[in-house]
């Protein structure tokens, strides 16, 4: 059943924006994910596109076909179809996202960051690299850059604000936390995140189908490789 | 391949289609003229559909030589045209037969022009769309967003001229003399978070553009705002989004703009200004106007109109190699 907190705001002249609460979580990302493709659906020909993120989805129409009042009913007839995903088995596959898994070479070789983030945290880099791959992550949001899909949420223990001056040049495939947020580096960029890892993995590939691994609402999980097989399976160091 | 080489690239100059859609799922961005109006006359004027590929020019400098016979038109900032030295008009298509030389000099009003040719120029999409976004790497000749470059052709067909040349008539053709802009602004995201009296600061203050600008967003100076909240979390962000970070100075996000974003926003400005917003040099100054998403949508709706209905001119005085004549005028018709 749809909550009451869901709200549809004016955004511009050709977009609306859901919001479905304050904070992110997993009924949240399943809900942003479940209304975003029944709207792919009904709205399609006057459908520009959508920004699914942590709690809200921006819908962006074609003004010059449709208005903001037929969208809003078309949004909230979504909302009304809404289904609470740990009630729904038939429904589960559309709600929870697909769980992907990401290999990671951690090591201080790999992740610049790895052994301050531990001294700062009173934990050994062994408790770091287990408490990081403990976690089942939601994609809350892709954005940034191509392919940055922010994961969340960390665990509080390994939690580590951004760094004071980030760094001119961050590796692809670097695997990072800022505050209680994680993700893996889809291309070579300036960043503040904390390093902790490799993921030999690409996170956004212009010629691949499909240009990502991942989505918004898709779970993810880190599974710890040694430096062999990241080799092995294409990274670079 | 024929087309029109690139002798110089100019300081900033960009293959734009109408832009890429559809991606931001995949965290990209939209791309296209920054100037739409601008860019839809010069695809006008070449008999183009208002998608095709055309070079968006900022500031100027580009130079081109021709390898075939086609059409070509340059829109949007004053920016002096030449054809084999020859002065041309702005607003107005051109014949060019190969070995011609395609000059443009440097914007005297304005900052953005858009480079047409039929046929529009024939690069191969990535996601869709031939837009050059640097920032994202993506689109343009080599695909990875990078500007023109020095000895390269653009691609085009073979179009021997049988409609003449055309212009767009002199009442359509926008003023960028005063480097000023009245922006329409619609309320949304979180309008509530600013005060009534903040909402009167911005609606009565004039906002001066800073160096800080470009595809990706313009930074405005003028008097600060202050939201009752620092930050959201990050939400989709649309074209014309009025942002206003910690400073208080607002900043309408263009084109280029990341697609997520987690400043508190004030609503949008109307597609149809954003053209003129970004045709401002650095110390031009903007005033805002806020209208109801309803008055939007009849802007929009009468807009399209008037320009499906509109009919371009013969241009009598043209030349059939298409070097002007009167061409003494100034670039503006």
């Amino acid at each position: 059943m749809s909550s009451p907190q869901q709200t549809i705001s004016i955004a511009g002249e050709n977009s609306l924006i859901v919001y479905f609460g304050d904070k992110p979580g997993a009924a949240i990302a399943s809900q942003v994910a479940q209304t975003a493709q029944q709207l792919r659906e009904s709205l399609s020909q006057v459908l520009i596109d959508l920004i699914p993120s942590y709690a809200s989805l921006l819908v962006i129409y074609n003004p010059l076909q449709t208005d903001h009042n037929a969208v809003r009913k078309s949004i909230r007839h979504a909302l009304s179809n809404l289904t609470d995903d740990e009630n729904n088995e038939s429904n589960k596959g559309q709600t929870q996202g697909s769980l992907v898994s990401l290999p990671v070479y951690y090591s201080t070789e790999s992740g610049p960051d790895l052994q301050a983030l531990a001294d700062g945290a009173g934990l050994t880099i062994e408790q770091v690299i287990a408490i990081h791959q403990q976690t089942e992550y939601r994609v809350y949001a892709i954005g940034f850059a191509p392919g940055f899909a922010y994961l969340g949420e960390v665990d509080p223990r390994i939690a580590a604000p951004r760094l004071a001056t980030p760094r001119q040049k961050v590796p692809r495939g670097a695997v990072a936390i800022a505050d209680r947020q994680t993700a893996v580096y889809p291309a070579q960029s300036p960043g503040g995140w904390n390093l902790i890892g490799l993921c030999p993995q690409r996170m956004f590939d212009p010629n691949a189908n499909p240009t990502m691994p991942v989505q918004v609402g898709d779970r993810v999980r880190f599974e710890a490789i040694d430096k062999h097989i990241f080799l092995a399976l294409g990274g670079e160091l | 391949m024929i087309g029109l080489k690139v002798i110089q690239p100019g300081i900033f100059s960009l293959p734009q289609d109408s832009g890429r859609f559809g991606q931001h799922a995949v965290g990209l961005t939209t791309g296209g003229p920054l100037d739409s109006n601008a860019f839809r006359w010069a695809n006008r004027l070449c008999g183009n559909g208002v998608e095709a590929t055309a070079i968006e020019v900022t500031i100027g400098g580009l130079v081109l030589e021709s390898t075939t016979t086609t059409q070509i038109a340059l829109t949007g900032a004053d920016i002096p045209l030449t054809i084999n030295k020859q002065p041309a008009a702005l607003w107005q298509s051109h014949t060019i037969n190969p070995g011609d030389r395609i000059e443009l000099g440097f914007a005297t009003a304005g900052s953005r022009g858009y480079l047409a040719v039929a046929g529009g120029f024939q690069i191969d999409p990535i996601f869709n769309s031939a837009s050059t976004v640097p920032r994202e790497a993506l689109g343009g000749l080599t695909q990875d967003g990078t500007p023109l470059q020095t000895g390269q052709l653009l691609p085009c067909e073979t179009v021997k001229d049988s409609r003449g040349c055309q212009a767009v008539p002199r009442h359509l053709v926008p003023d960028y003399g005063n480097n000023s802009a009245l922006l329409r602004v619609v309320l949304g995201y979180q309008q509530e978070a600013f005060s009534n009296l903040q909402k009167q600061v911005f609606f009565t203050s004039q906002y001066a553009v800073t160096e800080s600008s470009d595809r990706m967003g313009y930074r405005l100076k003028g008097s600060k705002i202050t939201p009752s909240i620092e930050g959201i979390l990050s939400e989709g962000i649309c074209l014309g989004a009025i942002q206003v970070p910690a400073d208080g100075q607002p900043i309408v996000l263009l084109n280029d703009r990341q697609t997520i974003g987690g400043y508190p926003k004030l609503g949008s400005v109307l597609s149809l200004d954003i053209g003129k917003l970004a045709q401002l040099m650095p110390g031009g100054t903007v005033r805002f106007e806020a209208i109801s998403v309803e008055q939007a949508h009849n802007l929009l709706a009468l807009d399209q109109h008037q320009f499906l209905n509109a009919s371009l001119e013969s241009t009598l005085d043209g030349t059939p190699d298409g070097t002007l004549e009167s061409t003494a005028k100034s670039s503006k018709p």
